[in-house]
């Protein structure tokens, strides 16, 4: 009988390591493929050793593809473990930045700056939209929390998040009823998301931010794993429900908040990554899932970001176009299975 | 006492429902907790396990408040099996068990040779190793009782509190579970806390019993003062039926209206036919019953009317009268094929009795057979 732990572990190396080899197979292609194509060994050639420095395609690839790509991994690997601790927040498959109305409050704000901020002066740094957008997120699920001490139904918290969203998205459509055609563009623009903004800068920050959101995560592992019995069963093993619940959907929403400010929001991944995750590593054992899912994510959003960039070349297509093509099919066929399972 | 509350009052939201509650565990026994739904049973768990927050009182857990223990202290002296029903994704057996060693492991939960040891002993306590690596959720209801019982014992704790742990389950994994939790008892020392639905399973198992009504606790008591049929009558506020203390089981009320039928009973073979009369709605009157006779208990919570007589006496002159008087009413005189000897031979004077006035007359077999017809016919 330990043969099958064994087993299960031995299974969660496997997946890792194809994941990392997927990974790497995503910074190859999305460093080589492009309006300019270049050539595998000489994206190498260019990365490790510096070659053709100040050559068009060196500049390509350090000051346009690497950030891009990489800022896709990490955001896309955050979104997915966002979305998994929501998920055990809220004990619901379905639980996501996006459905709790977080990316419609990044939106409101953005909206906000955009149409009447830059509507008076002209025009604005990038780092305060990254702000607007942050903030938004932050209040949004600074009102779901306020209301989770009110309600200890986990179904019914989901749909203030819900509602609270569609507040959100009224108030916006309020403000682009006294917008200029130009604003309402660039906000619909952003509201697609999109990682074309990507640069070694904000990398430093968003890396910074990941990090410690993720380092945290693991750190709320054990109790998540407890969590998963019930909140009765976690509390007499010993668990801090109070402290642990607000850490939980603290970490999860600074991890969305700083999606959705860089990259916009972006649908469906932060639903869709963890289920594929945890049913690669065939397990829901927070430890490993949390790692497995960043990897997931990552995976998926950098290929998801090639396809926006190359499928209609020149033209780009928007990244939650991309995530929600792939992503709602996934989520479809899990509930549909999960349905089965029960019955 | 591993586990005590003095002068406990609890309830929801700052009102008390049940006050001054003194109760107490000592190491290797079990106590319960019965009475009716809504009663506050688990009011008075969920605040022991301090899922719920006591209005007054204390409750002391290896002789210190559960309010001056630390989570984790707490956590390593008192597990729990709620009544919440728990579907955890993809995950096993063995994984809900080792739970239990929370308390114990490490900032990442990790097990050690030894926490696994446990795991696996918590196990094969509840007899379900061979579940280990199935996945929870595909389990029976019985298996996934069992196995949240191993998580509770695999927390190693000195006090075990357990609400209603055998909703949801057939009569052979209740059996089992009380079983388990009887033997790990006495093997573990554990003091365990409990409460019950099944009245005649809390007799069987418990060492000592609290009787939970209205706004205080009543009665406790070993079983057997606190299982009287009044006071079960009174407990559960039966207004039809009984409960019967000697069997341990309950019966549901005698049928209303005039007798249809005498059963000539006695030796256990009445019981049958009691209860079918009972399912009918059909009133009975039955005789000549010995009162060390299981056929009396039965027939003393159904029957409109009984005669009976004094266990090892034997049947005299005004019982024979009695039960002419009861065939005299009856349309139907039935024999249950209860055997004739030496203490009743003077049964037979009734069946003659019966013959003799030419009443409608059934064997045992004949009565199961046709008692639609047979009732029928009587009537007529």
């Amino acid at each position: 009988m330990n043969k099958a732990r064994v087993t299960s572990a031995i299974r969660f190396q496997v997946v890792i390591l194809g994941l990392l080899a997927l990974f790497a197979l995503g910074i190859v292609l999305n460093a080589n493929t492009g309006t300019v194509n270049i050539p595998a060994l000489k994206v190498f050639d260019i990365i490790f050793n510096g070659a053709d420095a100040g050559s068009m395609e060196s500049n390509i690839i350090w000051k346009i593809r690497l950030p891009r790509l990489l800022t896709a991994a990490v955001l896309g690997g955050a979104l997915s473990v966002s979305g998994f601790l929501l998920q055990t927040f809220f004990r619901n498959p379905i639980a996501g930045p996006f459905v709790l109305g977080i990316s419609s409050g990044a939106k409101m704000i953005v909206g906000f700056v955009i149409i009447f901020v830059v509507g008076a002066y002209g025009t604005i740094p990038p780092y305060l939209m990254v702000l607007a957008a942050f903030i938004g997120s932050m209040l949004i699920m600074g009102l779901v929390l306020f209301f989770s001490r009110h309600t200890k139904s986990m179904p019914m918290l989901l749909v203030i998040g819900i509602m609270v969203g569609y507040i959100c998205s009224a108030i916006t459509n309020f403000f682009i009823t006294f917008a200029k055609d130009q604003d309402i563009a660039n906000l619909t623009s952003w509201s697609m998301g999109s990682f074309s903004g990507a640069a070694w800068g904000n990398l430093g920050i968003i890396c910074a931010i990941v990090g410690l959101s993720l380092l945290l995560s693991l750190f709320l592992s054990k109790p998540m794993d407890a969590y998963r019995l019930g909140e009765g069963y976690a509390k007499s093993m010993g668990i801090n429900i109070r402290l642990f619940r607000a850490a939980l959907i603290v970490v999860s929403s600074v991890l969305s908040a700083c999606v959705t400010a860089f990259a916009g929001p972006i649908s469906f991944v932060g639903i869709a990554v963890p289920q594929i995750a945890k049913l690669l590593i065939k397990s829901g054992k927070p430890l490993v899932v949390i790692p497995a899912c960043f990897l997931c994510g990552a995976v998926f959003c950098m290929f998801c970001d090639l396809i926006a960039r190359t499928a209609f070349a020149p033209t780009e297509l928007a990244i939650g176009t991309v995530t929600s093509l792939f992503g709602a099919p996934v989520v479809i066929a899990m509930m549909i299975s999960r349905k089965r399972q029960r019955t | 006492m591993q586990i005590e509350t003095k002068k406990l009052t609890v309830g929801y939201g700052g009102k008390p429902l049940i006050s001054g509650i003194n109760l107490g565990v000592e190491k290797g026994k079990i106590v319960t907790l019965i009475g009716p739904n809504g009663s506050g049973k688990s009011t008075i768990l969920k605040t022991i396990t301090r899922h719920l927050e006591r209005i007054a009182g204390v409750v002391m857990v290896d002789n210190r408040s559960i309010h001056q223990w630390n989570n984790k202290e707490l956590a390593q002296r008192m597990s729990v099996m709620l009544t919440e029903r728990v579907a955890p994704d993809l995950m096993t057996c063995f994984e809900v068990v080792s739970l239990g060693r929370y308390p114990y492991t490490n900032a990442f939960g990790r097990l050690t040779p030894q926490d696994e040891d446990i795991v696996m002993d918590s196990l094969r306590m509840v007899r379900a190793e061979e579940l280990a690596d199935h996945l929870f959720t595909q389990i029976s209801d019985g298996q996934r009782q069992r196995i949240l019982l191993a998580r509770a014992l695999c927390q190693q704790p000195e006090v075990l509190v357990l609400d209603e742990p055998t909703s949801y389950l057939d009569i052979r994994h209740k059996i089992e579970l009380l079983d388990i939790l009887r033997s790990l008892a006495s093997r573990k020392q554990v003091a365990v806390l409990l409460s019950l639905h099944e009245i005649d399973l809390a007799a069987k198992i418990s060492d000592w019993l609290i009787c939970v009504q209205g706004d205080s606790i009543q009665l406790s008591g070993l079983p057997d003062q606190v299982f009287t049929d009044a006071q079960m009558k009174a407990l559960y506020n039966l207004q039809t039926g009984s409960y019967n203390t000697l069997f341990g089981s309950v019966e549901l009320s005698p049928p209303p209206g005039e007798p249809s039928a005498f059963i000539l009973a006695g030796n256990g073979m009445g019981i049958p036919l009691f209860r079918l009369m009972q399912k009918h709605g059909l009133s009975f009157t039955t005789g000549i019953l010995f009162e060390n006779d299981v056929d009396f208990q039965v027939a003393n919570a159904l029957a409109h009317q009984v005669v009976s007589a004094p266990a090892f006496s034997l049947v005299d002159d005004v019982h024979i009268l009695q039960a002419k008087q009861m065939i005299d009413r009856s349309p139907l005189f039935v024999h249950a094929g209860t055997p004739i000897g030496q203490q009743n031979i003077r049964c037979l004077e009734l069946t003659e009795y019966a013959q003799s006035i030419g009443k409608r007359m059934l064997s045992k077999d004949a009565f199961l057979i046709g008692m639609d017809e047979a009732y029928k016919g009587g009537k007529r």
